[in-house]
């Protein structure tokens, strides 16, 4: 259905590294809720986190859902982490209101859709304002946009989100994940 | 659908929380939060004043971190309506020590009491267990309210959902904190977690 624009159709997933810089991060963080709206690329992370002792990964059916989740995480003493895509973060508006009221650690990993290369037009009005609609809620944006730079990014926003709770997303470029292609 | 023999909400929450021993109770947004509080102030009392239709994530993420706690979820027909999806999460996940009570006026009392959607069509109960949370009662008896209420403290066969059929009689405003920093470090504190 779909293939990474930036490598060729026969590379297995398993050559794409990053997800298991982030995953290495989360674990030394130990973040122990991840709930999700999945996306392709946060496909190999998911699986990641599914098969992890120490990680509970949740499904959600809309991605608010997993901000409510991880004011009641901190409640009971675990930390989380939200991975969704850029389209959920519009569904999530309000329930970020919950963070600075009751000030709980958030980080969640945004992989972007509707920016660099996108084919699917629906996907660019949202796109085009997460990053604004994460600051006007108070939500601090830092970006990876290529393979080299997610470890630091990654160290600095699991930081600054748990040690100094910093309301923190990552938003995960289009140019790193590759864009979705589509074919007949 | 009857009028008849519908519950008092206070006596229904002060019921559920009356031998609560180790339950942590969260209250959703709306009447529900201040049923609570009526019920007499706790430290693991978890009162939203907002985040609509979060109450049983909440819920959720409390009942995965203490999985030995009894967790109480307490809320209304709006409320629970807005956050319909999680019971399909939760229906998932199947936490056995989660309990969601819906005080079910089938109005949004807060507002001017306009119809909710469990007036004359939605079914919180049949949604309840379609989602995968087997133990979905309807309850129109202060004995079953008791019956529950014995229930949210095995912690091993949940989750389970409750819906209260509850008179929309007005009742006086008992308003908890709003704090809600001071409401999380609370609880944190008495299961033991120090500030950061």
């Amino acid at each position: 259905m779909h293939a990474r624009a930036d490598a060729p159709d026969t590379a297995p997933e398993a050559s794409v590294l990053w997800p298991d810089d982030i995953f290495a991060t989360l674990q030394r963080f130990d973040v122990r809720q991840v709930p999700y709206v999945p996306d392709a690329g946060h496909s190999k992370l998911i699986q990641r986190v599914l098969a992890s002792s120490t990680m509970r990964g949740i499904p959600l059916t809309t991605e608010e859902e997993g901000v409510a989740l991880l004011a009641g995480a901190w409640a009971g003493g675990q930390r989380g982490v939200l991975l969704m895509q850029s389209s959920g973060v519009g569904n999530c508006i309000n329930m970020l209101s919950l963070i600075p009221i009751l000030r709980f650690p958030f980080l969640t990993l945004v992989t972007m859709r509707g920016e660099w290369g996108e084919f699917n037009p629906w996907q660019v009005p949202m796109g085009s304002t997460t990053q604004g609609v994460f600051e006007l809620s108070g939500v601090k944006v830092l970006r990876a946009s290529n393979p080299a730079e997610v470890p630091a990014v990654l160290e600095a926003a699991a930081a600054q989100a748990y040690n100094a709770l910093t309301p923190t997303a990552v938003l995960l470029s289009q140019r790193l994940i590759g864009a979705k292609v589509f074919t007949k | 659908m009857s009028k008849a023999n519908l519950l008092d909400r206070r006596q229904v929450v002060s019921t559920l929380l009356a031998e609560r021993k180790d339950v942590i109770a969260i209250g959703g947004l709306g009447a529900s939060t201040n049923d609570m509080c009526a019920a007499g102030d706790h430290a693991r009392n978890f009162y939203l004043w907002g985040g609509m239709g979060g109450a049983a994530m909440i819920g959720l993420g409390l009942a995965l971190a203490q999985p030995k706690l009894p967790v109480l979820v307490i809320t209304g027909d709006g409320e629970m309506l807005m956050g319909m999806g999680s019971l399909a999460t939760i229906g998932l996940q199947k936490p056995a020590n989660l309990s969601i009570v819906v005080l079910d006026n089938e109005a949004y009392g807060e507002t001017g009491g306009q119809t909710s959607h469990t007036f004359a069509a939605a079914d919180l109960v049949g949604i309840a267990r379609a989602c995968g949370i087997e133990d979905s009662r309807a309850v129109t008896t202060m004995a079953e309210v008791e019956a529950f209420a014995k229930a949210v403290h095995d912690v091993s066969a949940g989750p389970r959902f409750a819906n209260v059929k509850i008179d929309s009689a007005s009742v006086e405003r008992i308003l908890p904190t709003r704090d809600g920093t001071y409401i999380v470090n609370r609880l944190r504190g008495d299961l033991g977690f120090r500030p950061i």
